[in-house]
């Protein structure tokens, strides 16, 4: 039912700080890809093709966090040729690894890394992209989900709300079938504070959730905490757990500070 | 009720298969003793226990050889009985289509006799006032073979719910384990269950061989791990709607849903919608979702149960108290799932000892 190629809804997907993974997910849809193509006019995305349609564009995805000025100027552009704008992925929407440096000086990293720091244009913090202008959604992940991919794009296409529930990935992880990892074999798992939406990937393989889909719609990290610290994690281990892929979204900020404080209490 | 005796699983398990059924029992998979599809006897965990405790869960090395030393496993027959998503209908260009409801064969080896007792609790509620005809045919589709429990888990009370252990009611065939020399108690609970008797190499049972299976069920009831007091819990768990306990185990409580995913009663699910990319094509799941999530209880945009607090109360008063109301039974039979499987070990005996 594709109409003529210049009716079709016009798709960009674009890049700031970023590994790239999220946008290779889109590519790794490979099955379902021509029928992507058959009805959007992907017209900018430079993972996929080096011709750069011109805007304005109906749908962009926006994957990276805003980490230099020059960041600043451009997540502008996109969002004056977006009619709808959604980030994809931890690093657009919560800042990503690179928010590290949040807590820390990022012009000593620059020192300790570059020859002459003083030509690296940064900012001090890695933002998400709602930080700066307004999103339409953000579907979360480190990387994203394919499916959960598929599902927004074809949700925007029809002019619908995206199913993308915000509970905890123990939901997933029990559909699933899979033994829970945290009560069977006392591995720490950050699935009850942490959004489902990877079909509780780590779980079915035996690891304990990383909590790359960022905090849950409720999530009780001191109550997780106190378990966690009971299964043998130390406050170094928690703090970094929490503080990887999220660590600016507020409830795994507090989780990281409360557990660095309920060591203070303690000791 | 006609009892035999059998000396190996194996013809039974052959014949249940040469009838069409998968056959899917107890067998040690990723350290949890999980139900599987399973080919034969050896792969049942003899030798093999479990200890489970609130919050924890451990497959154990026994001192014998009983291959059924354990208790309930995490999995339950709602995955069979309700499964976690079905498809619902499609609509293609506007014309609906029925989705084809799956309902395959599949028998049950080692349900336990609160899973039967919960299998009847899901009967009250997918084929009382409102039938549910998938529900029917999956339900008819399943041949049961219970296992009494000769070693009850640290965290079972189906003594106090009068759900167990021993299996009376709602089982094609139901086994006793017993010991020196190993063999199995054989009862019929249906026609279908006597049929498939008939077929595998069996002996009248003798008066010790009963007597011997009744001592494994005596001893079972007093090992419970936990226990409820009933009496009056409808009307007192209502009446302690404001009780301080509520704001107390939500203080513990993650949200996480994993005590109504693992509890064999519930049976809350939503729907989820779908559309390809042309926009010819709809597609309407059913999916299991929980009194914990916040889109459960959404009226108009916004959750009715935000707090903590008020979702821990819906799931402990729907199972302990207003289940008698709407289905004249308890949501609770006492399997240890919900205690076992919670990761912060949230005790629902406890939780009713304090909040009553
Ligand atoms: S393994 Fe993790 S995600 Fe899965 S149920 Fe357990 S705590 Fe939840
Ligand atoms: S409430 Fe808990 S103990 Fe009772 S049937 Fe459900 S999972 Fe089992
Ligand atoms: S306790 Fe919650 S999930 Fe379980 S049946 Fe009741 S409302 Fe549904
Ligand atoms: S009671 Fe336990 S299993 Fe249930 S939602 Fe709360 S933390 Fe999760």
């Amino acid at each position: 039912m594709a109409g003529p190629a210049s009716r079709r809804p016009k798709l960009a997907v674009w890049k700031f700080a970023s590994c790239d993974g999220c946008q290779l997910t889109l590519l790794d849809c490979e099955d379902e890809l021509p029928a992507v193509a058959g009805a959007v006019d992907i017209a900018h995305f430079t993972e996929a093709s080096s011709a750069d349609g011109p805007g304005p564009y109906d749908l962009s995805l926006v994957e990276g966090s805003i980490t230099t000025p020059d960041d600043l100027r451009r997540i502008q552009h996109v969002r004056r040729v977006s009619k709808r704008l959604v980030t994809i992925g931890a690093c657009a929407t919560a800042g990503g690894i690179q928010a590290l440096r949040d807590f820390a000086d990022v012009r000593e990293y620059a020192s300790v890394v570059y020859a002459r720091p003083e030509y690296v244009a940064t900012l001090a913090r890695s933002t998400p992209i709602s930080a700066h202008v307004p999103v339409d959604f953000e579907l979360r992940g480190c990387p994203i989900d394919k499916r959960q991919l598929l599902e927004v794009i074809a949700a925007f296409l029809a002019g619908r709300r995206p199913c993308v529930p915000a509970h905890s990935v123990c939901v997933e992880c029990k559909a699933r079938g899979n033994v829970c990892v945290l009560v069977a074999h006392g591995t720490p798992c950050l699935g009850p504070v942490t959004q489902a939406g990877c079909g509780a990937l780590c779980p079915a393989f035996n690891r304990g959730c990383y909590g790359c889909f960022g905090p849950m719609e409720s999530p009780n990290a001191r109550a997780l905490n106190a378990r966690l610290r009971e299964l043998g994690m130390s406050t170094p281990e928690l703090v970094r757990i929490y503080r990887t892929f999220n660590a600016t979204e507020e409830p795994f900020r507090q989780a990281a500070e409360q557990a660095e404080q309920s060591e203070e209490a303690d000791g | 009720m006609d009892t035999a005796v059998a000396d190996s699983l194996d013809p039974l398990i052959a014949e249940l298969r040469s009838r069409g059924f998968a056959v899917v029992g107890p067998t040690v998979r990723d350290r949890a003793i999980r139900f599987a599809e399973i080919t034969g006897a050896a792969e049942l965990p003899a030798g093999q226990g479990d200890e489970q405790d609130p919050g924890h869960y451990r497959v154990v090395e026994r001192d014998d050889e009983l291959m059924f030393g354990f208790a309930a496993s995490p999995d339950s027959a709602k995955r069979y009985t309700q499964p976690p998503r079905q498809a619902l209908f499609r609509m293609r260009e506007g014309t609906v289509e029925e989705a084809e409801q799956e309902a395959p064969r599949v028998a049950l080896l080692g349900v336990r006799a609160c899973d039967l007792a919960a299998i009847a609790v899901q009967d009250r509620v997918f084929l009382g006032r409102h039938p549910d005809p998938a529900y029917r045919k999956r339900r008819e589709a399943l041949f049961l073979v219970a296992v009494n429990c000769a070693v009850p888990g640290g965290t079972c009370f189906c003594v106090s719910m009068g759900t167990g252990p021993k299996a009376t009611a709602g089982f094609d065939l139901a086994l006793t384990e017993l010991t020196e020399p190993h063999r199995f108690l054989v009862e019929t609970g249906s026609e279908r269950g006597a049929d498939v008797l008939a077929g595998i190499p069996h002996r009248p049972a003798s008066a010790a061989d009963v007597a011997a299976a009744e001592e494994v069920s005596r001893v079972a009831a007093t090992r419970m791990g936990r226990e409820v007091d009933t009496e009056n819990i409808q009307e007192s768990l209502a009446a302690a709607h404001d009780s301080p306990r509520w704001a107390e185990v939500a203080g513990r409580c993650l949200a996480c849903t994993n005590c109504t995913m693992a509890c064999p009663t519930c049976f809350c699910t939503t729907v989820e919608d779908a559309t390809d990319f042309t926009g010819s094509l709809a597609e309407r799941t059913e999916v299991w979702d929980s009194c914990f999530t916040l889109a459960y209880s959404e009226v108009g945009g916004s959750p009715v149960r935000g707090s903590g607090p008020a979702r821990y109360r819906q799931w402990l008063t729907h199972k302990f108290s207003t289940w008698y109301d709407q289905f004249g039974v308890s949501g609770c039979v006492g399997c240890g799932r919900c205690i076992t499987w919670c990761p912060t070990g949230i005790d629902v005996t406890e939780e009713l000892r304090c909040i009553r």
